[in-house]
């Protein structure tokens, strides 16, 4: 499997926006997706106010989140559960490792969960010769072809329905089909028999209630149920952020996340889970760990900028109305988190050095703000970021962004600052500007400017690749304000307001 | 009423004419205009791209010039750099008195539309304009500051004018300041989809509030050699024959 990284974030995206069945796809999502969702939240009343409880909650529980853990962590052991401290991936990774290890087992079915896809458990449990089956159909068919999700909620969004198709013929030995209900059926029924037999099941975390240590998951297959209450253990990992006080602000978020996410009024199914099964003829596990896992997130947790990032529910919908997701899909990013809130989050988790292009990869449209049902205000924390990749220091600490190859953008930025500060430089800038543009304008127009010219300039390179750059003026406004305007205070009498 | 006007160095140095229609329709509405030539850039090239050291220099020279000012207001035919001057007051995290001063100046500074439609209470310019208009949301004017009603409005006013809705109007054109030069791919991609709702609408003219999207537009209109002209409100507004 080849494995896109961030750091090459702008040729991953080029060679996304040459596949015309993502372009499709993409379209086809974000359409779908942003009907169903505007659908969705009109059938709530005072949608806004929801949006303001949900992040002062939020807000309030990353405040103290230190007592809310303890709170999570004594509530869910009085029920039977078992809580684990993981400060990394790697850390949590291994306590899966042990846990399963320990109890002898190998069979082992995951539901979707984006916790760990981010450390990447699979990879660390295929390592030590255990391999888990995916049990959320879009995570199955991934999984099958050894691929990445490249959306949070919707992992296979890429795939077309020909390609799922004839991975199955390929992976799993149908007949040709493209009858989806074929493929469906197909899938259920392998899983099944996956879920028949497994030993542990490992699951995300929607939401932690601290005061009850009751665990949510949020779904619509019904394969996380079984997942969670099959198996005689239950593994969860969650990141910390997941915390909510109260089990009644459950009513607050459950009216926000399927709506933003997939357009649902609710998902089909919602499983609270607190501790172990009551009695010994009881449903459920005989054993719940959960994994509370940092990785990174106290550094969000930080700052006072930056820790609205924690806020986040993994709704999805600020992908779903990015246009440079919707251009480029989650691939491109080369990171588990896609679309604006992953530009924002993956710097964070695993260092801007090697994931400085993410903030940059916005129009700061704020079309993901608009959406984000806790108000993440996501242009302001890419601003934050590039502002401390400009800096060259994240939290007052040095990272590790290499000086070199910014050298020409930090000096036309200097430059600017200098000549623009006042306006007779300011005017000799432009009068220059003028000049020069000779050599490239006709028509009043500067058409594609390639070649030597282009690489000498990359910026108008760069522009006029896609499109004609007007040329500057003859005469500036402020020209023709001394000239003209200035003096002329008459209002035509014919042109004047009734 | 006294209305300093903040013309942008995009509308200074490539659209003056957009600048000399700001000024014959405020005039029209009744205002008096002055314009400060000390002004340069609101800065945001740099706040957006990083560089928040260069940007403060800007917030602080524009703070100095418009304290001086006596006018009443500041108008900008600028959704995005009226909104910079909304965000000048982030530059200054841990002083206070500038973040008064840019809240104070700020409070007082309206995108051109918006002044005409929310201050001047002011709807019809008796503007004439022969065309099928349509209306590109500039996403600062729009999430900014919640510009949406008011140019619509203002252009159904427009006698002889046609206006029509695009669809995806609030959907960015792909510009982004530096973004456009940094991943120019993705832009372009980004913008084909509004060339293509904007083809498709009939129209003969897409209006907006922001030389910056009308120059990305325009610069692929002009490209795919387009029927369809960009054109800013100001100089709908301003036109009467």
């Amino acid at each position: 499997m080849n494995q896109l990284t961030s750091e090459t974030f702008d040729s991953n995206a080029r060679a996304s926006l040459k596949d015309v069945h993502l372009r499709g796809a993409l379209k086809n999502l974000a359409a779908t997706f942003g009907e169903r969702r505007r659908t969705a939240i009109a059938s709530v009343e005072n949608w806004e106010n929801l949006r303001e409880k949900a992040r002062a909650i939020k807000d309030e529980t990353l405040l103290h989140l230190d007592q809310y853990l303890e709170n999570f962590a004594e509530n869910a052991e009085r029920a039977g559960a078992k809580i684990h401290w993981a400060r990394d991936g790697k850390e949590a990774s291994q306590i899966v490792l042990n846990l399963i290890v320990e109890r002898n087992a190998s069979k082992v079915v995951k539901s979707k969960s984006m916790a760990t896809e981010e450390i990447h458990l699979n990879r660390a449990l295929e390592a030590a010769g255990i391999n888990p089956v995916e049990t959320d159909l879009g995570e199955w068919i991934i999984q099958l072809a050894e691929e990445t999700p490249s959306h949070i909620v919707v992992p296979a969004i890429h795939k077309t329905k020909k390609q799922i198709a004839d991975l199955f013929v390929e992976k799993v030995g149908i007949e040709p089909t493209d009858d989806v209900d074929v493929l469906t059926r197909t899938a259920r029924n392998i899983l099944r028999e996956r879920f028949a037999e497994a030993e542990i099941g490992i699951s995300g975390v929607n939401f932690g209630v601290a005061e009850t240590g009751t665990i949510l998951i949020l779904e619509n297959e019904g394969n996380a149920r079984l997942t969670t209450s099959l198996p005689k253990t239950h593994i969860a990992v969650m990141g910390i952020e997941k915390i909510i006080p109260k089990f009644t602000d459950l009513d607050v978020f459950l009216k926000l996340l399927p709506r933003s996410g997939t357009g649902q009024r609710l998902t089909t199914y919602q499983s609270l889970i607190t501790g172990t099964k009551r009695s010994v003829n009881g449903e459920g596990p005989e054993e719940v760990h959960i994994i509370l896992m940092d990785n990174g997130r106290s550094r969000m947790l930080a700052h006072p900028v930056t820790r609205q990032s924690l806020a986040c529910i993994r709704c999805g919908a600020c992908l779903n109305a990015c246009p440079v997701y919707g251009a480029v899909g989650g691939h491109a990013y080369g990171a588990v988190y896609p679309g604006p809130i992953g530009a924002v989050i993956t710097p964070q988790l695993i260092g801007i050095g090697a994931t400085k292009q993410l903030p940059y990869a916005s129009s700061l449209c704020g079309a993901c703000r608009e959406v984000c049902p806790v108000k993440i205000d996501i242009p302001e924390l890419l601003l934050h970021l590039r502002a401390e990749i400009t800096d060259g220091e994240a939290n007052g600490k040095k990272t590790d962004i290499p000086i070199k190859g910014k050298f020409a953008e930090r000096f036309a930025f200097g430059v600017y600052g200098l000549a623009w500060k006042r306006a007779g430089i300011y005017k000799i800038g432009t009068k220059t500007a003028r000049l020069m543009q000779k050599f490239v304008a006709r028509d009043g127009k500067i058409g594609e400017v390639s070649g030597f010219l282009g690489k000498l300039a990359p910026p108008l390179g760069n522009w006029t690749a896609f499109r004609d750059a007007p040329v500057i003026a003859p005469k500036s406004f402020r020209d023709i304000w001394r000239e003209e305007l200035k003096n002329d205070l008459s209002t035509k009498d014919t042109k004047k307001m009734n | 009423m006294k209305v300093s006007l903040f013309i942008t160095c995009l509308v200074d140095q490539l659209c003056p004419n957009v600048g000399v229609a700001a000024v014959e329709v405020l005039r029209r509405a009744g205002c008096e205009v002055i314009f400060d030539e000390r002004q340069t850039c609101c800065g945001q090239p740099a706040f957006n791209t990083g560089y928040r050291k260069e940007a403060r220099k800007f917030a602080e020279r524009f703070i100095e010039i418009y304290e001086e000012s006596e006018a009443e207001y500041i108008v900008s035919p600028s959704g995005s750099c009226t909104a910079m001057v909304k965000h000048f007051h982030e530059l200054f995290p841990d002083d206070q008195n500038w973040r008064e001063r840019c809240k104070k100046i700020a409070a007082k500074t309206y995108e051109f539309s918006s002044f005409l439609v929310n201050v001047l209470k002011i709807e019809n310019l008796n503007a004439k304009f022969d065309g099928k208009l349509t209306w590109h949301d500039a996403c600062h004017g729009l999430r900014d500051l919640n510009i949406r009603r008011e140019p619509r409005k203002l252009l159904q006013n427009v006698e002889k004018a046609e206006f029509v809705e695009l669809q995806g109007a609030d959907v960015c054109c792909g510009f982004g300041g530096t973004f456009s030069v940094k991943f120019p791919e993705i832009s372009a991609a980004i913008l084909d989809n509004k060339i293509e709702a904007i083809e498709k609408s009939g129209a003969d003219f897409v209006v907006s509030c922001d030389a910056s999207c009308l120059m990305q537009i325009g610069g692929r209109l002009s490209r795919i050699n387009s029927k369809v002209k960009p054109l800013h409100i100001a100089e709908i507004l301003a036109a009467q024959e």
